[in-house]
C-alpha cells in the first residue's frame, strides 16, 4: 500500500480540514462537531434541506455534493462507516430553514440505524420534520423481488441530484421525498471490479483477486461481488453491465435515459470512456435516447479499480430535476 | 457477588486491552465477509471509551452513568452498524442498574439480558443471520433459564458464555442474511461471522471479571 498521509487515525480529519479549507466560499464545518460540513452559502427560508452522508472514502460522495442544487450539508463517517447520529443532528439543526430535512443515505444496515437514530432525536429533542430516502440502485446486491435489500452505489448521485432540484424548486418534504423515491425507483446500477483498495488503517486489501480476473457486482466498499471471472474487454464488460440492468428494468425505445459511468478509484478515464462507448453504441441499438452522460469519478472507493454504469429512466419531471444547475466544488452543471 | 462501577470500569478497560489484542484477527475474519475493518472500527470506539474512562469517569461511581456514557461515547465515536448496536446495549443494561454505585447477582443477569435484547431489537436480524445476534440470543436465553433456576450469577453467566460461544462457531456454517456480507450469499459460508466474534469476545472478558471478582471476595 502506498498513500500520501500522515498518521492512519487522522485521515479522516485532515481530509476533512483539507477540504474546507480548499472551498472556504462553498462549505464549513460547524463547531459543534468537526464531522458536521454545511454549506457556507445562504439558503432561503422555508427550503426543504437535503442531508447526505455516509462513509469516508467515496470522495467526491459524500462532502463534495454539498453546494447550490444538491445537498445543503453533510454527516461524514469513518472510512466505509456511517456517521453516527451526532454529526446528522448537528447537520439537521444548522439547515432546517423551517420546512424540515431529508436525509438521503445508500442502503446499509450502519446508515439505516445511525439515520434513523438522528431521525428520531430531531423529532423529539428539536421538533424538526425529517424525511428519508434510502438509494438501493444495485441490481448486483439483491434479486429483483428484494429490492429493499439492495444496497446504493454511484446511482446515489442521481438521487441527490434529484432530491437538491426538487428542493429548489421549493417543493415540500413529503415531495421532496417522493421524487427522491422516483429517482430511485428509476435507477439501476451494475459495477464490475478489477482492483482492491486498502484500508490505511489494516494496509491490507479490501479483497483478493488475480491480475487477470474481474469481479462483477463488486460492492463499492469492496465487498465481494457476484461472481469472479477472466478479466474481458471494455466491451463485453459494458454489454454484461447493460444487459443486467435492462433485464432488472423496463426501459422501452424511444424513452429517455441519464447514464453514469462511475470509475471507482484508480480507473483512468480513458477507460471509462471506452466503456461508455460500447453504452452508447447498445443504447442507440435499442433506440433508447441518452439525455444527459457523466462520465468520472463520482462515487469512488480510495484507489478500488472498476467501475459501474447507473441508468436512470426519466420523466418530464425528473428531466427538469436533471437539467436544474449545480454548483459544487467537486461538480457543477450549467 | 457485589459489583461496583468501579469494577464496570475495570470491564470496560479489559474491553480496552482485549480489542487492541484481537484487532487484526477481526479485520482479517472481517476481510473474507465484508470491507475488512471490523477490528479498527471497534478500536476507534474503545478508544474513544478509554479516553472517557480515564477522564470524565475517573471518578463516577454511578454504574448506570459508566455505562451510558460508554455507549454513547462508542456510539459517536464509531457510528456504523455496530455503534448503534452496542451503544443500545449498554444503554439497555444501564437502565436496569440506573441510580446503583454497587449491584448484585440479580442486577448483574438482568443487566445482560437487557444488553443482549437490546440489541437484538436495535438490529432487527434472527438467530442463523451470521451475525452478533448468533452468540448474543442463545447468550440471553441460556443467562434467563440458568439464572431462574439457580440465582447464582457467576454459574449462570458461566452456562450463558458457554452457549454464546457455540453460536459465534455456528456462524461459520451458515450464510450470511444481514449486512453488507449478506449480498455474499453462499460465498459467505465457511467464515466465521466477525460481529458474533466480537460479541463473544466482550462475553468472555466479562467472565474473567467476574470469575477474578468471586475469587477475591470468596
Amino acid at each position: 500500500m502506498k498513500k500520501l498521509m500522515n498518521d492512519p487515525k487522522n485521515v479522516v480529519e485532515e481530509m476533512v480540514e483539507g477540504y474546507v479549507k480548499a472551498h472556504p466560499d462553498y462549505i464549513k464545518q460547524l463547531p459543534e462537531n468537526d464531522r458536521a460540513l454545511v454549506t457556507a452559502r445562504e439558503t432561503s427560508d422555508g427550503k426543504v434541506g437535503i442531508l447526505i452522508g455516509g462513509g469516508s472514502g467515496h470522495e467526491p460522495g459524500f462532502l463534495g455534493y454539498v453546494g447550490d442544487g444538491m445537498a445543503d450539508g453533510v454527516a461524514v463517517g469513518n472510512i466505509f462507516a456511517s456517521p453516527s447520529p451526532d454529526p446528522i443532528l448537528e447537520v439537521t439543526k444548522a439547515i432546517d430553514k423551517g420546512a424540515g430535512v431529508v436525509y438521503l443515505y445508500g442502503n446499509y444496515a450502519g446508515d439505516v440505524m445511525n439515520f434513523g437514530m438522528a431521525a428520531e432525536m430531531a423529532d423529539l429533542e428539536e421538533d424538526i420534520q425529517v424525511g428519508m430516502a434510502k438509494a438501493s440502485d444495485d441490481v448486483a446486491s439483491a434479486p429483483k423481488a428484494e429490492k429493499e435489500k439492495r444496497r446504493g452505489i454511484a446511482g446515489e448521485f442521481f438521487i441527490y441530484k434529484a432530491a437538491g432540484a426538487a428542493a429548489d424548486f421549493g417543493y415540500d418534504l413529503n415531495e421532496v421525498v417522493r421524487v427522491a423515491n422516483k429517482a430511485n425507483d428509476n435507477t439501476r446500477s451494475m459495477g464490475v471490479g478489477l482492483s482492491p483498495c486498502y484500508l490505511p488503517q489494516t494496509g491490507k486489501p479490501s479483497f483478493e483477486i488475480e491480475d487477470d480476473e474481474m469481479e462483477i457486482g463488486l460492492g463499492h466498499h469492496g465487498e465481494p461481488g457476484i461472481e469472479k471471472g477472466p478479466l474481458e474487454t471494455a466491451d463485453r464488460v459494458a454489454d454484461r453491465l447493460v444487459q443486467d440492468i435492462l433485464a432488472d428494468i423496463e426501459i422501452n425505445e424511444g424513452d429517455n435515459v441519464v447514464v453514469l459511468v462511475n470509475g471507482l478509484g484508480s480507473t483512468p478515464r480513458m477507460d471509462l470512456y471506452i466503456v461508455f462507448r460500447r453504452v452508447e453504441q447498445i443504447l442507440s441499438e435499442k433506440g433508447i435516447k441518452i439525455y444527459r452522460s457523466y462520465v468520472g469519478d463520482y462515487i469512488t472507493s480510495l484507489e478500488m479499480g472498476g467501475c459501474s454504469v447507473t441508468l436512470m429512466k426519466l420523466d418530464d419531471e425528473l428531466t427538469k430535476m436533471v437539467d436544474h444547475p449545480v454548483d459544487c466544488p467537486m461538480f457543477v452543471q450549467k | 457477588m457485589e459489583f461496583s462501577a468501579k469494577d464496570f470500569k475495570d470491564f470496560f478497560k479489559a474491553i480496552v486491552t482485549m480489542v487492541e489484542e484481537e484487532k487484526d484477527y477481526l479485520c482479517e475474519l472481517d476481510r473474507k465477509l465484508g470491507d475488512g475493518d471490523h477490528g479498527v472500527t471497534m478500536s476507534i470506539g474503545w478508544q474513544a471509551v478509554n479516553e472517557k474512562l480515564n477522564n470524565e469517569l475517573l471518578e463516577e461511581e454511578d454504574c448506570a452513568k459508566v455505562s451510558i456514557t460508554v455507549g454513547k461515547t462508542f456510539l459517536s465515536a464509531v457510528g456504523s452498524s455496530v455503534g448503534p448496536l452496542y451503544a443500545t446495549g449498554f444503554m439497555r443494561g444501564a437502565k436496569v442498574v440506573k441510580g446503583k454505585t454497587v449491584v448484585n447477582d440479580n442486577d448483574l443477569a438482568e443487566y445482560w439480558i437487557a444488553f443482549a435484547k437490546g440489541i437484538k431489537e436495535r438490529g432487527q436480524a434472527e438467530v442463523g443471520d451470521k451475525t452478533m445476534i448468533d452468540t448474543l440470543e442463545p447468550f440471553y436465553i441460556a443467562l434467563e433459564k440458568a439464572f431462574a433456576e439457580t440465582p447464582d450469577f457467576l454459574t449462570a453467566f458461566t452456562k450463558a458464555v458457554s452457549e454464546a460461544k457455540k453460536g459465534m462457531e455456528s456462524t461459520k456454517d451458515l450464510v450470511s442474511k444481514k449486512g453488507r456480507s449478506s449480498r455474499l450469499g453462499e460465498r459467505s459460508v465457511g467464515a466465521q461471522d466477525p460481529g458474533a466474534t466480537s460479541a463473544f469476545f466482550i462475553l468472555s472478558t466479562f467472565l474473567d471479571i467476574a470469575k477474578e471478582r468471586t475469587a477475591t471476595a470468596s
